[in-house]
């Protein structure tokens, strides 16, 4: 029988090394694996490569793992940006390395990782800074630089839902990363709100295959759904929303 | 001094020049205002490159959801219509050629096309690029808006960028405060000016030898 589900949280990142590359889905807070990083933080490790889109938000999930120490190099597209202070305290203090990557061929480098792409040639970048020292080649009259994959030991991942053979749906523009880092890591470990029976979800709804998965783990509906109904009633960081006298106001903002 | 008019006069003025039927990805910052103008007898798709096409405007507050945001990491909505997908999908929209219309900001603009808007260069900054440079490239029509000069008065009409490039050739067209330029293979051609700003005066303040629309 194959079970990916794995019962508790701590056990999913048990085994990640000192030294691992590990992905880490999300863009900013959306599909960030908040409760995966918190368990990765526990673990006390370091000299960890981390893929990620931005450099953490604020004081939690992955700003509080940087503020551990625990990575020595981050690629990722946009570190800069109003509660990144953990990630531009580090930078500037030359406590850890940046691969800058615009986003586009971050994006195609870990989709290339996973579909077994050597290298490609993409013509974002050419003739800018991020492309320097790079082969470049005109095709069809257009310039073109060469990029090659990224690949990780690890990809942790956010999702909604998982059966305990890892095919996975995600919610809305949290999606994100998710799929492609999925494909991208030797082992992807993913959070779900909940492991449902395998055949209820709808095969032609499934988003990321099971193959693609090694562990899930079920952590219970998020705080802005109730039944897999939205209810609302947080921040954008998913904080509960304090009311305020605006609420009583009909026709207010 | 020449007329200006204000960011939601230009943001108005671009959303006017966006056709029925459009796929469209309003960059980080003042371009976002251009959403609040579009005309509202064309049907207009917003792409976000967090994975969705068919964004909607900000919900109230208690509806906001943090699995549903934009570039921007704001709270955004969806429309009758919207579909999401993941990062590699949604920049193979922009890099494939599928988006009708990106408006981006800018550092400068040279006249050759190319633009500057993700780095001043400046030694203490701390680099960060995002999606520009896909969309750059990869929009159908790449539309600036922009102040025509910075705040110390320096033109961002350039004959070269000395800051450093996000993409090579890409601009179409060049909306500022003071007027709109198209980006023609003789260099900027005027093609509006707004209120009574003079070309004389856009020549003295960009140095550029402009040529005006026909």
């Amino acid at each position: 029988m194959i079970d990916k589900t794995v019962a508790d949280i701590e056990s999913a990142v048990a085994d990640i090394p000192d030294g691992a590359v590990v992905m880490i889905g999300g863009f900013g807070r959306a599909g960030q694996p908040r409760e995966l990083i918190d368990a990765l933080i526990a673990r006390r490790l370091q000299g960890l490569t981390v893929v990620n889109n931005n450099a953490g938000n604020g004081d939690t999930g992955l700003a509080a793992l940087l503020e551990t120490g625990a990575v020595r190099k981050i690629i990722c597209s946009f570190p800069r940006q109003s509660d990144s202070w953990v990630f531009d305290r580090l930078y500037r203090a030359g406590e850890i390395e940046l691969e800058l990557v615009p986003q586009g061929n971050l994006a195609e480098r870990i989709r290339a990782a996973g579909a077994g792409i050597g290298a490609f040639y993409t013509p974002t970048g050419y003739g800018t800074q991020l492309a320097e020292a790079r082969e470049t080649r005109r095709i069809d009259g257009r310039d073109y630089v060469l990029e090659y994959p990224i690949r990780a030991d690890y990809a942790l991942v956010s999702a909604l839902t998982a059966d305990r053979w890892g095919n996975l749906v995600y919610r809305k523009t949290a999606r994100n990363f998710g799929p492609l880092m999925a494909a991208a890591a030797t082992t992807t470990i993913v959070q779900v709100d909940h492991i449902v029976p395998l055949g209820s979800i709808d095969p032609e709804a499934v988003v990321t295959p099971g193959i693609y998965v090694d562990r899930v783990v079920a952590l219970g509906e998020r705080a802005w759904l109730r039944d897999g109904e939205f209810i609302g009633g947080v921040t954008v960081e998913g904080a509960p929303r304090a009311r305020d006298h605006h609420d009583a106001r009909p026709g207010g903002d | 001094m020449a007329t200006r008019i204000s960011r939601e006069e230009l943001a108005r003025r671009i959303a006017a020049d966006i056709p029925d039927g459009a796929v469209v990805n309003l960059g980080i910052g003042a371009p976002t205002l251009v959403a609040d103008y579009l005309p509202e007898d064309r049907e207009i798709i917003l792409h976000t490159e967090n994975g969705m096409l068919a964004m909607g405007p900000k919900p109230a507050p208690d509806r906001v959801d943090p699995d549903l945001i934009n570039a921007g990491k704001q709270p955004v909505t969806e429309l009758p219509g919207a579909a999401y997908f993941h990062h590699a999908d949604s920049f193979a929209m922009m890099r494939g050629g599928h988006l009708d219309v990106c408006v981006l900001g800018a550092f400068q603009v040279s006249q050759s096309g190319d633009l500057a808007n993700w780095s001043t260069g400046a030694p203490d900054a701390i680099p960060a690029v995002g999606g520009a440079m896909d969309l750059a490239i990869g929009a159908k029509a790449v539309y600036v808006m922009t102040d025509l000069l910075t705040r110390d008065g320096t033109a961002k009409l350039v004959t070269e960028c000395s800051y450093p490039l996000t993409g090579v050739g890409c601009v179409t067209r060049v909306y500022t405060d003071h007027a709109v330029f198209d980006v023609t293979a003789r260099g900027f051609v005027v093609t509006e000016l707004f209120g009574d700003t003079t070309l004389a005066e856009l020549r003295e303040l960009t140095g550029l030898e402009l040529e005006e629309a026909e």
